[in-house]
């Protein structure tokens, strides 16, 4: 079995949080900026499994276990304030939410 | 024998106090009671007490009421001290005060602030007591500043008008800048002496301070400086005649038994430390002399009869203080008395007849009263008498004379200061009678209204009875040679040391003042009821009108002090309206707010802004962190 380098396998998470960033600033409805934190925290989780391989510790398997975990309470947090917002505002866009400024 | 002691201030104040909390919901009657029945009793009080220490003659009597308060070693006490001036005094402040309350009964009937009124007089009795009772300066200062302030208080009475507030203002003010001058004095005195009583301040100072000491000079000037503001002495006494914007009895008030008389009190009761400074004695009796000389001329020409009053109460006190000065000390305070009594009788005179030609005060206006109003005619008579110091029978000759014959006997005065007041007492009865003709004979102009009932005309013949028989407890050495009121304040007030030799012209004297007394009065006759012609020739002259206008003003002091002070004073506040040291702080509000508003404006409630705030700022901290 070849192995993979770990600087392709932290690249690739590299590139997958930094699309996550990226749309999490450019999106404009809610959910996709909810799926974009999503993929950020993967991207992490990525990067744990990486560096658990080279060093061949099970650490980062077990932060990996953590972080879904936590994002599944967080999508549950996150789906409720959606449903409140789409409740209140009749639509999806976080820009109409813009009610707390200066 | 000083278990009653307390109560002679403690009246006046409880009947102040009991007036301004339920002055508004008595009926008239009982105000009347409570303002007059507390000095009333007080004045009783006063003469149970006098009887005693009369009787048994102590140095003094001293009453402890409680210690006012203890700080680092100095504990002065509410404390009053009883000797023969404070009786004095308080003799006159009771009594007069008595008298010119009962005189307001009808005086102030009309007015709606009738409680109002009584509650300030009562006060203004109370503090006045309070100032010559205190054993200590600084209680002294508390009835010092208690009188200032009803002085405020009653000359501001109808302070609907803004000319009375004006003046009561500026009597507040200027006597301000005296009792600046007094406080520095008593902080000099603390310094040196560790204390404020009054007593041992007089034993202490005769044995630090040698004759002519330097810092005794500074304290005794800085003292004259209060009582100069206190008692309208130049230079600060141009509030007085303004102070005629309160109600009649209170310019009768101000003018006999309190306010104006406290100068005159604050320099007998120091008189330990005048005496070390030879220099001020000299200061408080010329400016004592120039006082009367230009108060005198500037009565002359007064239309409107307070006025003309009020500019001889400056004078009358400027012979207490030429008095003072050449250390007559027992006959500055025997002229007080004396001039209490006229004084009061002469101002409630002319308030009756201000009241019974419905407020009308210029005397070019009255005339013919003599048959309207014969009480206050014969009582106003026997006052102008005594004022004018006219020869035997007047009181007032008997206090002047005394005055003048010790400018030369004395061993302090000389010639020039008898000059001036030999010079002050002819204008002075010029004045007078002017004022008693102008107002009571020629034809009547005024309609007559109110005639005077009961509680004027007796508090009017009382005080007659004393301006004419007051003057018979001292008489001249070789005149019956009564010498019952020096010999009275003997313990506390040391004679005058005389020139030898000098008793034989003492009757030249005498002789000289009673015919320059008689020569006024003569004169005022002549101008004023034989030929008035010669008074409008007078008034035709260019240069005399210009003097006369320079005199009416009184000698421009209003105006002097308006250009020295006032303007300038006025300008400054003006250029520097937006206050340049506050401009320091409100730059540091501004630019506080400025940012605040700078960076609220990022608070723009949209997500992704702030989730590229939060990526700028991880890659700041990064880049950081990585290049560090």
């Amino acid at each position: 079995m070849t192995t993979i380098p770990m600087e392709t396998g932290l690249l690739l998470a590299g590139v997958l949080f930094m699309l996550g960033l990226i749309s999490v600033m450019i999106r404009r409805n809610i959910i996709f900026m909810l799926i974009s934190v999503e993929i950020m925290l993967n991207a992490a989780g990525l990067a744990f499994i990486v560096a658990g391989n080279h060093w061949a510790q099970p650490d980062g398997q077990i932060m990996f276990i953590f972080i879904l975990t936590m994002a599944a309470a967080e999508v549950s947090v996150g789906l409720a304030l959606i449903l409140q917002i789409h409740h209140q505002l009749k639509t999806l866009n976080s820009d109409a939410a813009n009610f707390m400024k200066g | 024998m000083g278990e009653l002691l307390w109560l002679i201030p403690a009246l006046p104040f409880a009947g102040a106090l009991l007036l301004v909390l339920f002055g508004n919901r008595v009926s008239r009657a009982l105000v009347s009671a409570i303002g007059v029945g507390s000095v009333g009793i007080s004045a009783a009080v006063t003469l149970v007490l006098g009887i005693q220490y009369l009787s048994s003659r102590p140095a003094f009597i001293r009453q402890e009421v409680w210690q006012w308060f203890d700080v680092a070693g100095f504990s002065p006490s509410i404390a009053f001290h009883l000797d023969a001036l404070s009786m004095v005094f308080i003799f006159v402040i009771t009594f007069v005060g008595f008298l010119i309350h009962i005189y307001s009964t009808e005086y102030m009937a009309e007015d709606k602030d009738y409680a109002r009124f009584f509650a300030c007089m009562n006060l203004f009795v109370g503090s006045m007591l309070m100032l010559v009772m205190a054993d200590n300066l600084l209680l002294l200062y508390l009835g010092w500043e208690g009188v200032g302030l009803c002085s405020y208080l009653l000359i501001g009475f109808w302070y609907k008008e803004p000319a009375n507030g004006y003046a009561a203002r500026k009597a507040f003010i200027i006597t301000r800048v005296g009792d600046t001058a007094m406080a520095i004095g008593l902080f000099m005195l603390f310094q040196h002496f560790g204390t404020l009583h009054i007593q041992s301040i007089s034993t202490e100072a005769a044995q630090v301070w040698s004759i002519g000491n330097e810092t005794a000079l500074i304290i005794a000037l800085l003292l004259l400086g209060g009582a100069v503001g206190k008692s309208g002495q130049l230079p600060l006494q141009t509030w007085l005649p303004d102070a005629m914007a309160g109600p009649t009895p209170v310019s009768a008030l101000i003018h006999a038994a309190t306010m104006v008389t406290a100068g005159v009190y604050l320099i007998a009761r120091m008189h330990v430390v005048f005496e070390l400074a030879p220099a001020a004695m000299m200061a408080v009796a010329v400016i004592g002399a120039v006082t009367l000389l230009i108060a005198g001329f500037a009565a002359l020409t007064q239309y409107d009869i307070k006025r003309v009053l009020a500019y001889s109460t400056i004078s009358q006190v400027g012979y207490m203080f030429l008095a003072l000065g050449v250390g007559a000390w027992s006959s500055g305070v025997f002229h007080f008395m004396i001039h209490g009594f006229f004084k009061a009788l002469l101002f409630l005179c002319a308030g009756a007849i201000i009241l019974a030609l419905h407020h009308e005060q210029d005397m070019r206006k009255m005339g013919g009263l003599s048959k309207k109003l014969p009480v206050v005619f014969y009582t106003f008579l026997i006052g102008a008498a005594s004022l004018a110091a006219f020869p035997l029978v007047s009181a007032g000759f008997y206090s002047k004379d005394q005055i003048l014959w010790l400018q030369l006997a004395g061993e302090n005065g000389n010639i020039w200061l008898y000059l001036a007041g030999l010079l002050g007492a002819f204008i002075t009865s010029i004045y007078t009678f002017r004022m008693v003709f102008l107002t009571f004979y020629g034809e009547e102009k005024t309609h007559v209204g109110h005639k005077p009932t009961l509680a004027i005309t007796v508090p009017l013949v009382i005080l007659a009875v004393l301006s004419f028989a007051g003057g018979f407890i001292e008489l001249p050495h070789n005149f019956g040679h009564v010498v019952l009121f020096s010999d009275f304040l003997a313990p506390i007030l040391p004679a005058v040391t005389m020139v030898p030799d000098f008793n034989q012209y003492e009757w030249m004297l005498q002789l000289l003042a009673a015919v320059i007394s008689l020569g006024g009065i003569f004169i005022a006759y002549l101008f004023y009821y034989k030929k008035p012609e010669l008074i409008d020739s007078i008034h035709r002259s260019e240069t005399t009108m210009a003097i006369h206008r320079f005199w009416h003003s009184g000698w421009g002091f209003d105006q002097l002090y308006d250009t020295l002070f006032v303007r300038p004073y006025v300008y400054l506040s003006k250029v520097n309206k937006s206050d340049f040291i506050d401009s320091i702080y409100t730059f540091i509000a501004n630019a506080t707010q400025g940012l605040h508003q700078l960076f609220a404006r990022t608070q723009t409630g949209v997500m992704r802004n702030y989730v590229a705030g939060v990526v700028v700022g991880a890659i700041m901290i990064l880049t950081i962190s990585l290049l560090l």
